[in-house]
């Protein structure tokens, strides 16, 4: 595979993206406001379980506001991971009847993932004028963040759904192992509530710098901390990397094993 | 098949393929857990391997505008060559160079979706088989209107009925502009009306001097279409060359084939039982006698339950002309059967030679497939009182039993029914056939 031939398959990237994002919305009634429902409510159960029940702090914003612009972040993360992942076997009948490049696949998944992600930050937006706090002008990185969590699930991605031809079971770790991944990230709570003595093992996760990164962006409040934010950039990129070449070598056998 | 070098469509050398069937005491792991805790437990055991070759060392060229069928017996290696081709899988050893764009059609309609409207899913499907969006927009009017279904455009393909559904995905393969055009028995599915005309675009195509590899088992069509063939035999490449001689060599092998009792163990199926001698009562029948096949089954290994028999009768062109299955008429076997014998009068059959395969089935599978299980002549004696002449038997599949009655027209044209004359059927004379 090379860029060369990428190029010359992008009719077919732009079609598949299309048609997941067509059948994402047929035959159901709410269409795209389902994109809107599932973080508002996830956020309202946070904000009573964190905010209200625990009482943990929100760096100024209301726990609603503090932990949908979490969740905007995450489902970014989660979803392409998730649809990635699946991309190869979902598609098993297209592998073993016509040649592409095979990576399509789950590249043509962030398509649709961008304009969930486009729906549910139009909502954020609101929720930011509501607020009346202004813009801040950290918002112009917060394409750079999404980027590198993007770049970071279709790393994971990648590997996960290769791996998932020849193993299973990939697709049930994958459930368990994403909601753990949410708690163990800074999403429903801030940084600042983890206990001093776990906080270095907190920034180990890549996920952490960045999601905090995210919502620094969005509500000027948190941490930026630069020498993990160039971690979790290094990860992210190292991943994506990783994960092509560990697609392109798997990519070979995906149609005698399928 | 081959000329000068910048007229090599395709080019194929040692090409082989062998897939690896692993016999461990524990079958192959699929889990991941299964994986690792197996090489925990057993980091020294050797897992026996077989390995069985699809394809051994096949090699040929194609040159530019040839129009090339690929034959061969069920399991000879044909759709994994194409697969290969195709890029859809890679080769264990050889190399391939494809001169020029490569269109692979190894089924009709290969990502069609349910939910998706016919419109949507001519774009889904032109650009999954290679076609550019401004390529599919240019020819979107000429797929609808071979498909006939500009009614439906909008409508979701779910709700199409099955013709129209092959039609629709037909009709974009068709329309695809490659250079190399892979093609893999599609035409095996629809009507026997649209399968013609699906052959006359092959054929459109074939002239428009692209290149077409075509792979089928069904001669007639093979012959019709291509003008060079390979024949594949267990993987090798036996004969190519001009078409009817390597399908002659194909019928003929089928012939030379006729088992003996060891190479019945080698025949597909699940392999319980097998047919033994299944051979014609007389080597050359009249077109309108009784003809009358034997055979008898063995047993090889223990088999509880009952299984059917069926038998597909060809002509030479490989057209199956009668398929005789014994759930029709209700005749079931179990292990106690030993003697066997087929008979059947009608349909007359046109000279010529014929052939039978024969199966042993249950519901769950074939037990035994025996292709080319039996050969036998037709002779030129025709069954007719007065044959003179040979164009009323040149077309047709088969010889019908049949009474032309010509009645008087004051018997029909009763006087209290107020049916004018010009309305009746064939202007008063009748058409029956006894069969």
């Amino acid at each position: 595979m090379s860029v060369g031939e990428l190029w010359e398959f992008r009719d077919l990237l732009i079609v598949l993206a299309g048609r997941d994002v067509k059948l994402r919305y047929k035959q159901t009634v709410l269409g795209i406001a389902w994109v809107i429902l599932q973080p508002l409510l996830a956020a309202g159960i946070f904000s009573i379980v964190f905010g209200a029940v625990a009482n943990l702090p929100s760096e100024g914003a209301s726990y609603f506001v503090f932990s949908y612009a979490g969740l905007l972040a995450w489902n970014a993360f989660s979803s392409t991971l998730t649809k990635a992942s699946g991309s190869i076997l979902g598609n098993s009948h297209l592998i073993s009847k016509v040649y592409f490049p095979r990576i399509l696949l789950p590249l043509s998944t962030v398509f649709s993932t961008l304009i969930d992600f486009a729906v549910a930050a139009a909502l954020m937006a609101i929720m930011i004028v509501i607020r009346q706090s202004g813009l801040h002008a950290g918002l112009i990185l917060l394409p750079l963040w999404l980027f590198l969590l993007l770049v970071m699930a279709l790393g994971v991605g990648l590997l996960a759904g290769a791996l998932a031809v020849s193993y299973r079971d990939v697709q049930y770790i994958l459930p368990v192992l994403i909601p753990f991944l949410m708690y163990a990230s800074p999403v429903a709570y801030a940084i600042r509530v983890v206990p001093e003595r776990l906080r270095t093992l907190y920034w180990l996760n890549p996920l952490t710098a960045l999601l905090e990164a995210f919502r620094w962006s969005l509500l000027g409040h948190g941490d930026l901390e630069l020498k993990y934010i160039a971690y979790s950039a290094v990860v992210s990129v190292g991943m994506l990397v990783g994960g092509v070449v560990l697609f392109e070598a798997m990519e070979r056998r995906f149609a005698d094993v399928i | 098949m081959s000329s000068s070098k910048s007229q090599i469509a395709l080019s194929v050398r040692g090409l082989s393929k062998s897939y690896t069937i692993r016999h461990t005491r524990s079958v192959r792991q699929t889990t991941l857990a299964g994986a690792i805790t197996d090489g925990i437990r057993h980091p020294l055991r050797r897992q026996t391997r077989e390995t069985f070759s699809a394809l051994k060392d096949v090699s040929f060229e194609v040159a530019k505008g040839e129009v090339v069928g690929i034959i061969g017996r069920n399991g000879a290696g044909k759709s994994t060559l194409l697969k290969i081709l195709s890029r859809i899988t890679a080769p264990t050893a050889g190399e391939v160079d494809l001169y020029g764009r490569v269109g692979s059609l190894l089924e009709v309609g290969t990502g069609f979706h349910q939910e998706l409207t016919g419109r949507e899913n001519v774009y889904l499907n032109g650009a999954i088989l290679g076609m550019t969006r401004a390529e599919i927009r240019s020819q979107f009017d000429a797929i609808v209107d071979f498909a006939g279904v500009e009614h439906f455009l909008d409508t979701p393909v779910k709700h199409y009925s099955s013709g129209m559904y092959v039609r629709l995905a037909f009709a974009v393969a068709a329309h695809l502009r490659s250079e190399i055009l892979l093609v893999d028995e599609v035409l095996a599915v629809g009507d026997a009306e649209f399968q013609r005309k699906c052959l006359t675009k092959l054929k459109a195509t074939a002239t428009d001097g692209r290149t077409v590899l075509f792979v089928s088992h069904h001669m007639h069509s093979v012959s019709l279409l291509c003008d060079i063939a390979l024949l594949l035999e267990r993987g090798r490449l036996v004969i190519s060359g001009e078409v009817e001689r390597v399908i002659r060599h194909y019928s003929q092998g089928f012939e030379r084939h006729t088992s003996t009792a060891s190479e019945a163990q080698e025949r597909g199926g699940s392999g319980e039982f097998r047919f033994a001698n299944f051979s014609p009562a007389k080597r050359c029948f009249d077109p309108n006698e009784v003809k009358q096949f034997r055979f008898d089954i063995l047993q090889y290994r223990p088999r509880g339950g009952r299984f059917y028999l069926s038998a597909h009768l060809m002509n030479e062109m490989g057209l199956e002309i009668a398929r005789f299955d014994s759930r029709l008429p209700g005749t079931w076997g179990e292990a106690a059967i030993e003697n066997c014998e087929l008979s059947f009068s009608v349909p007359w059959l046109k000279p010529g030679k014929y052939r039978v395969d024969a199966y042993i089935c249950t519901g769950a599978g074939i037990i035994d497939a025996f292709e080319g299980a039996s050969y036998f002549d037709v002779s030129e004696v025709l069954p007719y009182p007065c044959s003179t002449s040979h164009e009323g038997m040149a077309s047709g599949v088969v010889l019908a039993d049949f009474v032309w009655s010509l009645n008087d027209r004051r018997a029909i044209y009763s006087t209290d029914s107020a049916v004018p004359l010009s309305s009746q059927s064939h202007g008063g004379s009748r058409f029956v056939v006894h069969t």
